[in-house]
């Protein structure tokens, strides 16, 4: 098999007594979605922010394309190509949906010390966000400042930022949520087609949209990853069935 | 609601010269000063606005800033005057009474103290920036009390007020056409900034950090460019308010006038363009009327200041333009 793009050894990390994630090791190999799937609080969306930067582990390690990026911030990890979105949106309120992505493709230029140009009259930039807002299928709201987008658009919004990255892997957290059934379909197909782009970890409540996306799937409980294996491991394990899927499956 | 904002901005940038003409014309050199003061308020807090306006840097330590290109004025006028050098080690340097030049040095010297103390300060956020800031600043307004050799506790008189080529600065109307024309030329240069990637980069690390970093722009560094800029700007303003006052005095760096420099940007629409200048007549008009009246006069502004905040927060320009468009 290829190397890992994403290598997570023996991750922990505590908040006061609570060990968020316990012993976690996790890989993500090119051209996959790995799923990561846990009861609410199991610490999915912490183990994201530990491989992204915007927590930091106690012990363990993290390797990114080889590199150990455990002593990295954020934003530094953001350049090497770790592209994530956020379970609550996190965007720039004031500024269109547009301007929110440009803000991503300036970024991912690497030039934000230019002084004198005005960026609305940057064709590179306008051309380029355009594209991606309409990868998501959000270009009609491309002037709406992103405070007034729907809880659903604003999770589009979130990943066509991600892609305005073009990133080295992709890390989602629950992308679905608050879509509807429409609108998580539709994710679907498209997170199906993106895989080749990048891999993706991918948080995702939605079973079907696990089930029907995800080369590997990881199960966390109470911050420690209780199976990892095909969609098939995961369905028959009891283990699983007892702690998260119950009688779901 | 853009449209609006330029009609008050265009009413705003003629509403300056036309009462420096008037003044002028009917022989009544202090309402002159009175505008040239105006323009030059406005040119500080233009600077101040950039890191607190458009990137949410509540700097309440910008006096130092301001204050440093007083000094720099004073000590230039003081040494021409006298011709001294400036320096004797380790090479001679002479004095210039030129603007332009005395410009150039404040900023510069401003940027070289801008730099470590936003690198330290900048670390924080909130209400520790706004301290640290502050202290920064008496370190400064202290130092300068305590070095006599420009004046200290005294401050220092600019007799021959600095000259610019060409133009005799001792008319009111000329000087105030220097400052008037120095504050449309930062105005230009802010708008500039605002709509750059710079801009957009400062702006969104506003409104939120964690995205910014998130996509790979390093917050600190922006802010670090911005604070940098923003003093040096604030800095030409201060060259120019000590020779239009003809004093430099350690009441520049004082904490009351960094103070002075948020209630201008806070009064006029705080990111706006022309909220500095909205703030500066709002405020030369409040001392000049109030303080007439009475001497606690700063205790009213407060309480007019308590009342934006709590009932127009965009200020003057956001209570007749409406709120920003980001495009
Ligand atoms: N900053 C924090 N400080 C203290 N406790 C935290 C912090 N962040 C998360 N936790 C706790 O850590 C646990 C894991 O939270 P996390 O948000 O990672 O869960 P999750 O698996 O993403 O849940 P969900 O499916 O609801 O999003 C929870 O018990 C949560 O309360
Ligand atoms: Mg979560």
């Amino acid at each position: 098999m290829a190397e890992p793009v994403l290598n997570i050894c023996n991750l922990c990390k505590s908040f006061g007594a609570l060990k968020a994630t316990d012993d976690v090791s996790l890989d993500l190999y090119p051209g996959e979605i790995h799923a990561l799937i846990g009861p609410n609080g199991a610490g999915k969306s912490t183990l994201i922010h530990q491989i992204a930067g915007t927590l930091k582990h106690n012990t363990g390690s993290i390797h990114f394309m080889g590199r150990d990026v455990s002593a990295l911030g954020v934003s530094h990890r953001a350049q090497l190509g770790l592209g994530r979105t956020f379970q609550i949106s996190s965007l720039t309120p004031e500024f269109s949906a547009l301007r929110n992505v440009m803000l991503a493709v300036q970024a991912n230029q690497g030039s934000s010390f230019r002084f004198w140009q005005p960026v609305m009259a940057d064709a590179s930039l306008k051309d380029r966000a355009m594209h991606m807002l309409e990868r998501v299928g959000l270009v009609d709201r491309a002037p709406v400042p992103s405070a007034e987008l729907s809880h659903g658009e604003r999770r589009q919004l979130e990943i066509a930022i991600a892609l305005a990255l073009e990133p080295k892997a992709f890390l989602l957290d629950e992308p679905m949520a608050g879509m509807g059934p429409e609108g998580s379909k539709r994710l679907t197909g498209f997170l199906d087609t993106l895989r080749h782009e990048a891999p993706i970890l991918l948080i995702e409540h939605d079973m079907d949209a696990v089930f029907a996306l995800a080369d590997r799937i990881s199960v966390l409980v109470y911050g420690r990853i209780i199976a990892t294996g095909t969609v098939d491991d995961i369905r028959r394990n009891p283990q699983v069935r007892e702690a998260y899927l119950g009688e779901s499956v | 609601m853009a449209n609006r904002e330029k009609l008050i901005n265009t009413a705003l940038a003629l509403l300056l010269p036309a009462l420096a003409l008037a003044a002028y014309g009917m022989g009544e050199p202090f309402y002159v000063t009175l505008a040239t003061r105006i323009a030059i308020l406005a040119l500080a807090a233009a600077g101040l606005n950039l890191a607190l306006g458009l990137g949410g840097l509540v700097s309440f330590g910008h006096a130092a800033f301001f204050g440093i290109g007083g000094y720099m004025a004073g000590i230039f006028a003081t040494h021409a005057f006298n011709q001294t050098p400036l320096f004797t080690w380790p090479i001679e340097i002479a004095a210039t009474d030129q603007m332009p030049v005395i410009w150039l040095v404040s900023a510069g010297v401003a940027a070289l103290v801008a730099l470590p103390i936003g690198l330290i300060s900048l670390r924080t956020s909130g209400v520790y920036f706004i301290m640290i800031t502050l202290a920064f600043a008496q370190m400064i307004y202290y130092f300068a009390i305590s070095w006599p050799a420009y004046g200290g506790e005294d401050g220092l008189s600019i007799t021959m007020r600095n000259g610019f080529p060409g133009v005799n600065t001792l008319d009111p109307l000329n000087y105030f056409l220097i400052a008037y024309g120095l504050l449309l030329l930062v105005l230009f240069i802010f708008t500039r900034i605002r709509d750059s990637r710079f801009g957009a980069a400062l702006q969104a690390a506003r409104q939120n950090e964690v995205r910014v970093a998130s996509i790979g722009i390093r917050p600190l560094r922006i802010r670090l460019a911005a604070f940098v800029i923003s003093a040096m700007i604030t800095a030409v303003a201060g060259a120019l308010f000590a020779d239009l006052n003809r004093f430099v005095g350690p009441s520049m760096l004082s904490w009351n006038m960094s103070g002075e420099l948020i209630v201008l940007i806070i009064l006029g629409g705080t990111g706006r363009l022309f909220g500095p200048v909205a703030g500066a007549i709002l405020f030369v008009l409040f001392e000049f009327a109030l303080g007439g009246l009475t001497e606690h006069w700063q205790l009213f502004l407060g309480l007019i200041l308590l009342g934006v905040v709590l009932f127009v927060r965009g200020g003057l320009i956001g209570l007749l333009a409406g709120k920003v468009h980001h495009g």
